[in-house]
């Protein structure tokens, strides 16, 4: 459970008046064909939205301070703005107005876009920690520890087996294996509670509160109210890319199961 | 800005006791933050991309090999895919145009050949850069590390096809009678400088490319005219040998032809000084460092806005 350090409160992670706008090529609404898609690039000097580039503007100037030591979930409906708050945090998605200040490196635990499924796990291993900032020396030292960790060799030989072969429990226990190798100063987790069979649920739950406790600062997404009420002690609440709340864990969900209608 | 204008967020967080009235700003001044995905600087972004050199070249690896991991015939495609390219443009160039124009067959295809696997080292290394971000955005949204890694590992890839080609080249060569001599050696100083500058256009083309993701589908017709004026089914100044001078040293000079004149100056005996241009060390060096330079900071330049797409 978290031990929220009171006595002295040092941010770690400030957001200041956070935009975040996503373009969109190619999905204006009405006409597809290549004779409107022509007469829309040559409307020449006008802006992006009639020339058929749509905005979306996923989060709207969300500011919040977090501080070292909190564990800090985030909720919302489907397309709320939670995993692009995450990635604009870790500074993989540039701001449209505002900033982000943060200490060190923020990083989102997963590598999956890292890795190939025609290469072995055993590669993948080795590409994805590399991918994530890991030296050669490291990895080699914590490959047996991923591996044993992921479980995939307890049927078998399958890390020498091209990741394609797989069963996607399989793919996502490995990937979760890799991904929380790594120590991270300020870790955001989304959604990866609940990869796996209900053993490895278990044992990705635990890996995940020891990373917590080396992690200066965690911020969860999730929809499962219970993991938030077990890991976090503050709650921001997004609805439509605006905080909608922002405060201690019980409060706000149970403001948010109230809206929800639970 | 946006289409739509939206009041001040609803909640506000909870008060820091001792820091309250401190702006953002101020507030992180005060603890040392720094702003999250800010481009670093130019001598800092060039430490970060050394730390990454394992993880450019692994995934370049990675890359390479996964091309033929479902194949039958598996990595044995490195090989076998350039020769069956040679044979088609052989019996096409060779045979059906014979545009060797006077060349004897023992050195029309070697050279056809070498100008084959030098264009295509370069054609394969920009349409790679072209999609190195736009094609990547997942990991680009997903992890840290700096941009440039990826044309860097593309251009990286296709290095290492090329010297899987090498293996067939040197046996064509040799099948038509130059055999290695000293001037082989030349060979790693031509394919380091058309390797830097084969980077730095795809450094160029992924920065384009992440902007204007259209390009993917006009680059192939500018490599085909590229290919075309650069000689390299025919010789250029046996080719334009009627036309006004300037034609030919314009298409000589420029970088793809440089470096496949190079390659088979170095690899073909009968191809001697006459069929370079002048100064052609300093073109192919020039051109090497202007673009590798040149298209590192401009790549870098847009460092932290890849993220967008």
């Amino acid at each position: 459970m978290a031990e929220p350090k009171q006595d002295e409160r040092i941010p770690t992670v400030i957001a200041d008046d956070l935009h975040i706008v996503y373009r969109v090529n190619g999905a204006k609404t009405g006409k597809g064909s290549a004779t409107a898609a022509l007469s829309r690039i040559l409307k020449r000097g006008s802006d992006d939205t009639a020339r058929g580039v749509r905005k979306v503007h996923a989060v709207r100037g969300v500011s919040f301070v977090a501080y070292r030591g909190e564990a800090i979930g985030l909720i919302g409906s489907n397309g709320s703005g939670k995993s692009t708050l995450l990635r604009a945090i870790a500074g993989l998605l540039p701001a449209e107005q505002g900033k982000v200040y943060t200490d060190g490196q923020p990083s989102l635990l997963g590598v999956n876009a890292a890795l190939m499924n025609d290469l072995t796990g055993e590669r993948n291993v080795i590409l994805g920690g590399l991918a994530m900032g890991m030296s050669r020396e490291e990895i080699k030292e914590r490959y047996q520890d991923i591996v044993d960790f992921s479980g995939i060799n307890e049927k078998g030989d399958f890390i020498t087996l091209p990741m394609r072969t797989y069963s996607s429990g399989m793919a996502a226990r490995l990937r979760f294996s890799i991904a929380a190798a790594k120590d991270h100063d300020v870790l955001m987790i989304d959604e990866a509670l609940a990869t796996g069979d209900r053993k490895f649920q278990k044992r990705s739950e635990d890996r995940i509160r020891e990373l917590r406790k080396e992690a200066g600062t965690v911020f969860l997404v999730s929809h499962n109210n219970k993991s938030i009420r077990d890991t976090c002690d503050r709650v921001l609440w997004l609805e439509r890319g605006e905080l909608r709340m922002d405060g201690p864990t019980d409060e706000v969900l149970k403001e948010y199961e109230k809206f929800t209608g639970k | 800005m946006s289409e739509t204008t939206h009041d001040a967020p609803v909640a506000v967080s909870a008060p820091a006791a001792p820091d309250e009235g401190l702006t953002a700003r101020e507030l992180a001044a005060k603890y040392g933050l720094s702003v999250s995905g800010a481009r670093p600087s130019l001598i800092e972004y060039v430490r970060q991309l050394w730390d990454r050199r394992h993880f450019i070249l692994a995934f370049s690896r990675a890359k390479l090999t996964a091309q033929y991991s479902q194949a039958k015939l598996g990595q044995l495609w490195q090989v076998a895919t350039p020769l069956l390219n040679a044979a088609v443009y052989f019996f096409i160039f060779g045979l059906l145009l014979e545009a060797d124009r006077g060349m004897s067959r023992e050195v029309y295809i070697p050279f056809l050949v070498t100008g084959v696997f030098v264009f295509t080292f370069t054609q394969s290394s920009v349409m790679a850069g072209v999609r190195a971000i736009s094609g990547n955005l997942g990991l680009v949204r997903a992890l840290h590390f700096p941009r440039a890694s990826l044309p860097i590992s593309f251009a990286l890839q296709q290095l290492q096809q090329l010297l899987f080609s090498m293996i067939v080249l040197f046996a064509i060569a040799v099948g038509f009678g130059h055999y290695p001599d000293l001037s082989w050696l030349l060979i790693v100083p031509v394919l380091a400088l058309q390797f830097c500058f084969n980077t730095g256009l795809a450094l160029v083309m992924a920065r384009a490319g992440s902007k204007t993701p259209d390009l993917a589908q006009l680059m192939p017709f500018v490599m085909r005219t590229w290919m075309y004026a650069s000689g390299v089914m025919f010789s250029i100044p046996i080719f334009l040998a009627d036309k006004p001078d300037w034609m030919a040293n314009v298409l000589q000079w420029n970088p793809a032809a440089i470096y496949m004149d190079l390659m088979r100056f170095a690899l073909i005996d009968e191809y001697d000084s006459k069929f370079l241009p002048d100064h052609v060390w300093a073109a192919a060096g020039g051109w090497a460092v202007l673009f590798a330079l040149g298209g590192f900071v401009y790549f870098w330049k847009a460092e932290e806005r890849y993220g967008r797409g």
